[in-house]
């Protein structure tokens, strides 16, 4: 059978239906210098031999830095078990299972992951998933807007400390829908959103305030105050939440008197390594209250008529499939395989065990923020509490500090400049459980070296 | 066999209308849109204060297998939408002309002499 079961006059034919020339001319609205017209370095052919060479050496190339980098992506241990019951015949599938009664235990496993994804959050109800952290913020303020029905205005406050990837995601996605997005400010001294700021909006419709916790430079948010500041003015709450961190801080369903409306985070620190950016999958709670306004698959438990516990997908009125154009969103799907990793990773660690991860977390860099700011030069940029990030500030440009310890093998963290220039020469790192003292160490000597160096010169 | 009271308005799209003592209407969907919907699950209404056009979606009403959309049978101000259906959404399909009605709408100044009922 081919694999591609259009016949050229298929093609042909469908073509001179809608008018169009040819098949490039479909594509003619994306602009010429955004479009790939030959990859490079790329061989016409391979066989498998000589593909596994090139690969080899390729990555041979990348080497094994030791990172220090997070910023949303977080590399943690990963126990051998996860992969290996992942990718068993029963569960390898790279997509949503699309006849899902077809098969009860992938039904099940989802029904788990909701379950722990609901009970790590403190919320009452969670879908079986969403593309990643950035998208499922983007679903997060579209569902605000339908769900808060007080609200006409669709305007949503977004913290300066939310993910610049995730505001652009949301702005791009949600923009050409009415949306309005709106920067709060944060305190250069604390790298927190102050709740004083908030008082401009005392009297405006707004739909919805995000806060993410920690936010973008690890910090931890007054939650509580913004929760109840939100909720005093009709203001619906969307948190943005690092799962591992749930284990130790309070759980977005607990903030301030009510809890969060919906919380939405990067699934890809439960058992997905990192690997050039992605996959990864984004995870999505809410209350019941809100549910139909919820995006995306939801697996529900029931019983069959002979009284056997069994699982469906439920509340699918919400969906594409029968709600076409009017559906919660055409623009989501979950992720299964990911989502299967992550639902062993956390039945493997437990809550003691996530706990643990995340306290080591902590730990590491405490030690870390501690080893480099005691290197000529090197101050942390904000005080008070952090959760597994920190930003530092150098006393010159970050770029070629980074570049240089890269040639030790080292990957210093995230070069703040190009995304909020008002903090200077500013580096976001990050240590997780996988850090060991050592390399602490050896981070803390090569940037010493590498600053002296550049004093020097 | 569906029931089509005689004293109410319709629409093509089988919503009811009921010209109320106050000069406000109730508006509803028929006997007959409740048994080609099939068991109800969940009923969105309007809030009271929206200003609807006529045949602007304005409720939802879900069964098991599908959601569907009311329409605004004339354009007005909705006064209230029928809370009982939140906790009892089953009543729109046990008593569709009486209980079950979805909201209370304050016509716009002609629109009731105006619009296209049956």
């Amino acid at each position: 059978m081919a694999f591609i079961p259009h016949t050229e006059a298929d093609v042909a034919a469908m073509l001179a239906t809608i008018g169009v020339a040819g098949i490039e001319d479909l594509f003619d609205e994306i602009p010429a210098d955004l479009r790939v017209k030959s990859l490079a370095g790329v061989p016409p052919e391979l066989n498998e031999m000589q593909i596994g060479r090139l690969m080899t050496e390729r990555a041979r190339a990348d080497g094994a830095p030791l990172a220090f980098i997070g910023a949303g992506a977080y590399e943690h241990h990963i126990p051998a078990a996860v992969w290996a019951i992942t990718t068993r015949g029963e569960f390898y599938s790279a997509y949503t299972p699309y006849q899902a009664e077809a098969s009860q235990g992938t039904l099940q496993l989802i029904y788990e992951f909701q379950t722990m994804i609901a009970r790590l959050t403190g919320m009452e109800v969670a879908n079986a998933s969403m593309y990643d952290g950035a998208s499922a913020t983007a679903e997060a303020a579209l569902m605000a807007v339908r769900a808060n029905r007080k609200s006409k205005s669709a305007r949503i406050l977004v913290p300066t400390t939310l993910h610049p990837h995730y505001r652009k995601v949301a702005v791009t996605t949600a923009a050409n829908q009415g949306l309005k997005f709106e920067e709060l400010p944060y305190c250069t001294a604390e790298g927190v959103t102050p709740s004083a700021s908030l008082a401009r909006y005392d009297g405006q419709d707004i739909t919805a305030l995000v806060i993410q916790q920690p936010n973008f430079f690890g910090r931890l948010e007054d939650v509580d105050a913004l929760t109840d500041w939100a909720h005093a003015r009709a203001i619906l709450v969307i948190a943005v939440v690092n799962p591992t961190s749930l284990a130790l801080l309070k759980p977005p369903g607990e903030w301030g008197t009510r809890g969060a409306d919906i919380a939405v985070g990067e699934g890809q620190p439960l058992g997905v390594p990192l690997c050039s950016g992605g996959p990864y999958f984004g995870f999505m709670t809410t209350r019941m209250e809100y549910v139909r306004q919820m995006p995306g698959r939801i697996v529900g438990r029931t019983l069959d008529t002979a009284g056997h516990a069994g699982f469906a997908l439920t509340l699918q009125a919400r969906e594409q499939h029968i709600r076409r154009a009017k559906a919660t969103s055409n623009i989501c799907t979950n992720q299964g395989l990911l989502v299967t990793a992550a639902t062993i990773y956390m039945s493997l660690m437990g809550a003691r065990g996530l706990a643990r991860t995340a306290a080591a977390a902590h730990a590491r860099t405490r030690e870390l923020v501690a080893g480099l700011t005691r290197v000529p030069g090197v101050h942390l940029a904000f005080s008070g509490p952090y959760f597994h990030e920190a930003v530092l500030q150098l006393d010159r440009p970050v770029a070629p500090v980074l570049k240089s310890l890269s040639k030790r093998g080292i990957l210093g963290g995230l070069d703040l400049s190009g995304y909020f220039p008002e903090l200077g020469d500013a580096l976001l790192v990050c240590a997780t459980e996988t850090k060991t003292s050592a390399d602490i160490d050896r981070y803390r000597a090569g940037l010493s070296e590498v600053m002296q160096a550049a004093r020097a010169a | 066999m569906s029931t089509v009271p005689a004293d109410l308005k319709y629409t093509r799209s089988h919503e009811w209308v009921r010209t109320l003592a106050d000069g406000t209407v109730a508006v509803g969907i028929t006997d007959h849109a409740q048994h080609a919907l099939g068991d109800l699950v969940f009923v969105e209404v309007p809030e009271a204060g929206r200003a609807v056009k006529a045949g602007e979606p304005c409720a939802v009403v879900e069964s098991v297998k599908a959601a569907s959309d009311v329409y605004a049978p004339l354009a007005g101000e909705v006064t209230a939408g029928n809370p009982k259906l939140k906790e009892k959404p089953e009543t729109l399909n046990t008593d569709p002309y009486g209980e079950g009605w979805l909201m209370r709408l304050k016509p716009a100044p002609g629109a009731l002499t105006g619009a296209a009922l049956l």
